[in-house]
């Protein structure tokens, strides 16, 4: 699965457009992530999980900024997050089809803030790329 | 047996009592086509999906929508045997139309995509749940008779 030129250019539009709130976007992807998807917790025993918590609020944080550093080098999404792949390899090695689940929220997410800019290129688009993101944090696994 | 709380089933209906089935339905659909376009292979018929445009204005694409989420619509009337409701659409699913289960999983994850752009703040995150609960309820009722 390869990223056209069309989809790069409707992932760097869409987040241009939501990079003020991308922080905002990050936690409320987490939230409902938890919440829809109860194993998802698993990997946060430690957190607070409640509404608000300022844990989620900073790990939502964490979270956008690796999208959005992603769409800003979507030309080398293996390079940008190198880093995150090798930490998710060999310390959090979360099971890949958590990723699935992540991008699915963030696509809600978009759907309900942003809905006339999640035309179904554009949601096409997105998913590629989600999908790309999750390949590249799991590619160092085995 | 799936077990629904009151809430899960107050939150299933409440957002079906204000959904356009027609709209919904074809909007659904259509973006299944667009977002996973190895999914057009069972619809080789449709005539024209060679663009999202094309397939966004398929009188054919719109139908078939209306008549998927009008099916869906049983199984909210009847949340306690969905199982049943959909026996023998699950059987016409395997041996008729020959459609891989995982199918079913692709539509509910982008029927809720479509829930959520239309109700916005309204589809909280325990909506989301209900009805994330609902459509994999539905798959694996669809794909209970297969052999």
């Amino acid at each position: 699965m390869v990223l056209s030129a069309n989809d790069k250019s409707n992932v760097k539009g869409v987040f241009s457009k939501i990079s003020s709130h991308a922080e905002e976007y990050g936690a409320e992807t987490l939230e409902r992530m938890f919440t829809t998807y109860p194993q998802t917790k698993t990997y946060f025993p430690h957190f607070d999980l409640h509404h608000g918590s300022a844990q989620v609020k900073a790990h939502g944080k964490k979270v956008a900024t690796a999208l959005m550093e992603a769409a800003n080098h979507i030309d080398d999404i293996a390079g940008a997050l190198s880093k995150l792949s090798d930490l998710h390899a060999q310390k959090l090695r979360v099971d890949p089809v958590n990723f699935k689940l992540l991008g699915q929220c963030f696509l809600v997410v978009m759907a309900i803030h942003h809905p006339s800019a999640l035309t179904p290129e554009v949601h096409a688009s997105l998913d590629k790329f989600l999908c790309a993101v999750g390949n590249v944090l799991t590619s160092k696994y085995r | 047996m799936v077990h629904w709380s009151a809430e899960e089933k107050q939150l299933i209906a409440s957002v079906w009592s204000k959904v356009n089935v027609e709209e919904c339905g074809a909007e659904a659909l259509a973006r299944l086509l667009i977002v996973y376009p190895w999914t057009q292979r069972f619809f080789s018929s449709f005539g024209n999906l060679s663009s999202p445009t094309a397939i966004i204005g398929n009188p054919k694409v719109r139908a078939h929508g209306k008549k998927v989420l009008t099916s869906f619509g049983e199984a909210v009337k009847n949340l306690d045997n969905i199982k049943v409701t959909y026996a023998k659409l699950s059987e016409l699913h395997c041996e008729k139309l020959h459609v891989d289960p995982e199918n079913f999983r692709l539509l509910g994850d982008i029927l809720i995509i479509v829930l959520a752009s239309h109700f916005a703040r309204d589809f909280t995150p325990a909506c989301q749940f209900a009805w994330q609960k609902l459509v994999g309820v539905v798959a694996h009722a669809l794909a209970r008779k297969y052999h």
